[in-house]
């Protein structure tokens, strides 16, 4: 197997840029999700994003006194059905716990949380790796929680503003084993990661909005060594790339102060993404005593083991194995199969076109292509464009019998992105259609041959070349249109057979 | 037995400021109760069961449906201090 | 006797001949306030310019009530006696208020209690202690020291309380008058300002049983915004008041009758028991082998989550919020601990302390795990018991009411008002007390009956029974 280039919108393939020969990596990653509920987790304040500051908080969210919380039932499907999909166990006694600690963003001084009894534990997620192998990252446990508010410092005022908007937003944090063992790895598992919750449908796992979130712990070790060196925790990344280079820079960090007789602290560090660098935002003597306990005020839970089949029978084919699937079924090589499951939405299109057409080389091209690039280049989905697999197929059909230029396929489909009319009436109406018929043709050597007395003299005095000038020639005349094969056929017998 | 140091680890993370004319009381306070429920300890529990619910009720969910929140103003009239649609505190330094 | 001293269901039947107005009796009840708060002080706040309306429906139960002040009101001040929360005032109703407001109650004012419900005596009040209207140099009990002593002061017909550990119960008992603590889930805690949420109950406190039913009625069913709350088919509770007892079987627990109970109040329990028996009843000894450890345990599980419910008095949202004169620590860390500090009083700053502590890394396993286990233990008693009894028969509390001031400085002592009480928070089952006597100095004595989980029916129709072939209930204070 190839190494694939997992959901890079480039396509570019990373390589490992640091040789770490003395010591080994050791990385667990922490990602808090937000999930695409109708409500928030606790009450039934809407759960979405951009409204209004303090606007959609209600006495539950905003903690008043006195209010209680009732769980969301979305909430705890869509954590059993991530839970299925990393392959981990359901616990059968589900419970929240209350985590203390005093932060302006979390109104009630407490978060609900999942201490001792997650919703999911001990699971894994399969990596495709760049040689033939695939990484499995243990998946220690998955819990629900509470998402807090958000915290704008107000230099000009000099104060705080608190927007308790985001607070109550259902999360599910999935933790890591520390399993990985470079920044690349831990790259491809997240990419791995959302692609999974794409196809799950559950979040939006956009990482600039906040819907997915990447904490990470390192540390180094002399390689060897079995026992875990002592790790530092890196937040404050904001993008996939972000979690690489702070990993990237730590793991040198690391290095270097090992190296130099140093000792790691176990410490919190901020990522600061303009100077691309780490600093230290708490130590471990400032760490929190969270003071755990059951929340009194839910009852605990069980998912019925009937409930819990439902939910894995409802699961979507997920990208691996749809990846393994699509490479099989269609003859399709690692890389365009990658291609084609980076999104549920395209692999799904690409199968509807097989439906229609076998040459499923040429569809996974066109996809790839043209269509990938319309949709990266315009921040579109492929939702947004009116082009359906029946009309690409029409389209790819015109191509491979010739009526259409593949130049002018390439107008022909940009115009279908934007229209619903059927492709042969894109054709018609456009004129784009190529001209293969022999009485028009004949008409256009005419008047090249005419226009183009020395070229002609030199290709009857058997110099050849300018054969390809003059077909450029008919090509101009028609805007494209002329069947270029024909037109040389036609000027080769009234030239040199003449 | 707890010490005033205790106490006053107790009382950070409670967020509550303790003079020391206040600690001095209050972990005397907190030794007497503390000495009282040492009893507890008499009790072999080891193959005892917690309650943290007294009720054996379980699942107890609500559908996702969206209700209708506090406008803005609603939620900012308890404020104790406000400014731009949000409340208003003291810096919080990270 | 005048209107605001007669019962509910007096009144009621009054209004329902067109005899009396609710306009009246709310009137009788504000000149009671006018001419006995400054003595009693039961309220924290009156809440005035309430609507009435005249106008009766079927199921309207227009009664002057007096609520703790620990249960939002929208748009009222509540400040659980505290003054951490000066000045907040919810933006929503707490279910028993709608459900009140839907009977067309009427809301006298906001009841007196100790700060957060942390007390026996209503003396930890931010608003200064409440006294008992039987002698006014002694407290009214606690925390629902308001609620009790404005229904025996007849300054409301009746009030709402809320009990942890006895704090509806006990304060009922030193007032003379009749307060239950309903199953854990049969009244909606939503809006109810949490002091220990696993222990919390809202119930009602009134002049006699058939009171004690009506307003159960009112409050009692399933809500959707508490996820603690049991979903089941209301009963009508006035149905179990009938006067026959014949064969239920009272347990008496012996380890109730110890050393330190007053025997004055001994005296008229075990005469209450003789009546009880002489009704019918099947009464015999029985054994909740953990009641020592019930104290114990309650003060480290309530304690541990007050501790929590409390942490968000910070200062950040709402209520008081104090800024130190110079920099300790930082902005945000310093308005925290200055707020706290000056917010709370002595014994919610105790509680707050022990209920950290024992959850604090290191000590969890020994305090807090140990006291739920124990807690176990204590449930697991009673389970047992009610497998051959219908209910059990107890004194409230071990003392009539103390003065003022007796035992503000040894929290132990105070800790030990509610002995008898707590077991049935910790176990979640429903108890009532019901006067049963009073003291040489004319103070009242309660007896206090307990039943299975759900099974207030039947603590309704022993008190009943009782009731009816006593007069306690029917004394008025004269102040």
């Amino acid at each position: 197997m190839n190494r694939v280039p997992i959901g890079t919108k480039s396509g570019l393939v990373y390589k490992m840029t640091i040789e770490n020969k003395q010591f080994d990596t050791v990385i667990g990653l922490e990602v808090h999700l937000q999930l695409k509920t109708q409500s928030k987790i606790f009450c039934g304040c809407a759960n979405n994003f951009g409204a209004e500051a303090n606007s959609q908080v209600c006495p539950v969210c905003l903690g008043l006194p006195g209010s209680l919380p009732v769980l969301n039932k979305k909430v705890l499907e869509y954590a059993v059905k991530i839970g299925l999909a990393l392959n981990c166990k359901i616990n059968s006694y589900i419970k929240f716990d209350r985590k203390n600690y005093y932060y302006p963003d979390l109104p009630k001084a407490y978060q609900i949380s999942q201490y001792d009894f997650p919703v999911c534990y001990q699971g894994f997620v399969l990596v495709p790796q760049e040689s033939s192998t695939v990484k499995k990252v243990g998946i220690t446990r998955a819990h629900i929680e509470e998402d807090a508010g958000k915290l704008i410092h107000d230099n000009e005022n000099n104060c705080s503003l608190v927007d308790y908007n985001r607070t109550g937003t259902p999360l599910l944090e999935i933790v890591t084993e520390p399993d990985l063992r470079s920044a690349q790895e831990a790259y491809d598992y997240l990419q791995i990661l959302k692609l999974t919750l794409q196809y799950l449908d559950v979040s939006d796992c956009d990482m600039e909005k906040g819907s997915l979130r990447c904490d990470a712990n390192i540390s180094i070790r002399p390689v060897g060594e079995t026992k875990l060196g002592v790790k530092t925790e890196l937040k404050n990344m904001n993008s996939f790339r972000a979690v690489k280079a702070a990993l990237t820079f730590e793991e040198n960090r690391q290095t270097q102060v090992v190296k130099a007789g140093g000792k790691i602290t176990q410490e919190t560090r901020l990522w600061d993404e303009a100077k691309q660098m780490s600093i230290t935002m708490r130590s471990k003597e400032e760490a929190h005593d969270y003071r755990y306990f059951p929340d009194p005020d839910l009852t605990p839970f069980q998912v019925d083991s009937s409930v819990i089949e439902q939910i894995r029978k409802s699961l979507p084919e997920l990208p691996v194995d749809k990846w393994e699937r699509i490479k099989k079924e269609y003859g399709l090589n690692d890389y365009d199969a990658w291609i084609l499951v980076s999104s549920p939405e395209i692999a799904a299109f690409f199968e509807e076109c097989a439906k229609l057409h076998t040459n499923y080389k040429n569809i996974c091209n066109w996809i790839s292509g043209s269509l990938m690039q319309e949709i990266n280049s315009r921040k579109l989905s492929l939702g947004d464009l009116r082009i359906t697999p029946r009309r690409l197929v029409e389209l790819i059909l015109k191509a491979e019998d010739g009526t259409l230029s593949n130049l002018v396929a390439k107008d022909v489909f940009r115009y279908a992105l934007e229209t619903d009319k059927s492709i042969d009436e894109i054709i018609q109406e456009k004129g784009l259609a190529q001209v293969s018929d022999s009485v028009t043709l004949e008409k256009i050597v005419d008047e090249i041959i005419t226009q183009n007395e020395n070229a002609v003299r030199q290709i009857k005095n058997g110099d050849e070349k300018p054969l390809g000038f003059l077909v450029g020639q008919a090509m101009k005349k028609t805007q494209g249109k002329a069947n270029p094969k024909k037109i040389g056929e036609i000027l080769k017998r009234r030239i040199i057979d003449a | 037995m707890i010490s005033e140091k205790d106490v006053k680890y107790a009382a950070s993370l409670s967020r509550i400021h303790l003079s020391d004319e206040e600690a001095k009381p209050l972990t005397k306070d907190l030794e007497k109760i503390l000495h009282y429920v040492e009893k507890l300890q008499k009790l072999d529990v080891s193959k005892v069961e917690p309650t943290s619910h007294v009720l054996p009720i379980k699942n107890v969910y609500r559908e996702d449906k969206v209700r209708s929140s506090l406008s803005q103003e609603e939620a900012l009239k308890i404020a104790v201090e406000k400014i731009k649609g949000s409340y208003k505190v003291p810096k919080v330094i990270e | 006797m005048k209107l605001n001293e007669l019962t509910a269901h007096e009144i009621l039947d009054l209004i329902k001949a067109g005899k009396e107005t609710p306009a009246a009796v709310y009137k009788s009840v504000k000149e009671q306030i006018s001419k006995t708060e400054g003595k009693v002080h039961a309220y924290a706040r009156l809440i005035d310019n309430q609507e009435i309306d005249n106008k009766l429906r079927v199921d309207s139960c227009p009664i002057p009530i007096a609520i703790k002040d620990n249960i939002c009101i929208k748009d009222n001040e509540t400040t659980c006696a505290s003054k951490i929360l000066q000045g907040f005032k919810p933006p929503y109703d707490a279910t028993v208020i709608k459900k009140l407001k839907d009977s067309k109650a009427i809301f006298v004012g906001n009841a007196n209690m100790d700060e957060f419900a942390f007390g026996s005596s209503c003396e930890t009040s931010a608003f200064g202690p409440t006294r008992n209207p039987w002698n006014i140099d002694c407290v009214p009990g606690g925390s629902s020291g308001g609620s009790a002593a404005a229904v025996a002061s007849s300054e409301a017909v009746w009030a709402i309380g809320s009990d942890t550990g006895g704090s509806i119960r006990q304060p009922a008992c030193l007032c003379g008058v009749v307060g239950l603590k309903p199953t854990y889930g049969v009244v909606s805690r939503f809006g109810l300002i949490a002091f220990a949420s696993s222990l919390d109950q809202i119930g009602p406190i009134t002049k006699d049983v058939i009171d004690n039913a009506l307003l159960l009625n009112i409050i009692s069913g399933y809500d959707e915004n508490d996820s603690t709350s049991v979903k089941m088919e209301k009963p009508d509770y006035t149905k179990a008041l009938i006067k026959d007892i014949k064969g239920i079987r009272i347990g008496i627990p012996k380890e109730y009758f110890i050393e330190g109970i007053d025997p004055e109040v001994e005296k008229s329990v075990k005469d209450s028991i003789e009546k009880l028996k002489s009704l019918g009843a099947v009464v015999k000894e029985i054994s909740l082998p953990h009641t020592e450890y019930a104290v114990a345990t309650y003060y480290i599980t309530a304690t541990a989550e007050a501790s929590s419910n409390l942490a968000r008095f910070d200062g950040v949202q709402y209520g008081l919020r104090a800024i130190p004169k110079s920099q300790r620590k930082n902005p945000i860390v310093d308005m925290y601990e200055e707020t706290r500090n000056q917010g709370f009083g002595r014994e919610a700053k105790r509680r707050i302390m022990l209920g950290t502590y024992a959850l604090s890394s290191g000590y969890y396993d020994a305090y807090y795990l140990r006291a739920l286990k124990v807690r176990t233990l204590i449930k697991n008693d009673f389970d047992k018991v009610f497998k051959d009894c219908d209910c059990i028969v107890t004194p409230t509390s071990p003392t009539t009411a103390f003065k003022i001031g007796e035992r503000m400085d040894d929290p132990i002592a105070m800790y030990l008002s509610d002995i008898y009480t707590i077991p049935a928070n910790l176990s979640g089952i429903p108890a009532i007390s019901i006067p049963c006597g009073f003291s040489k100095n004319n103070l009242p004595i309660g007896l206090q009956i307990m039943a299975k989980a759900f099974d207030e029916k039947m603590l309704f129709k022993v008190a009943y029974a009782y009731e009816q072939s006593t007069d306690w209930h029917k004394k008025r204070v004269s102040l």
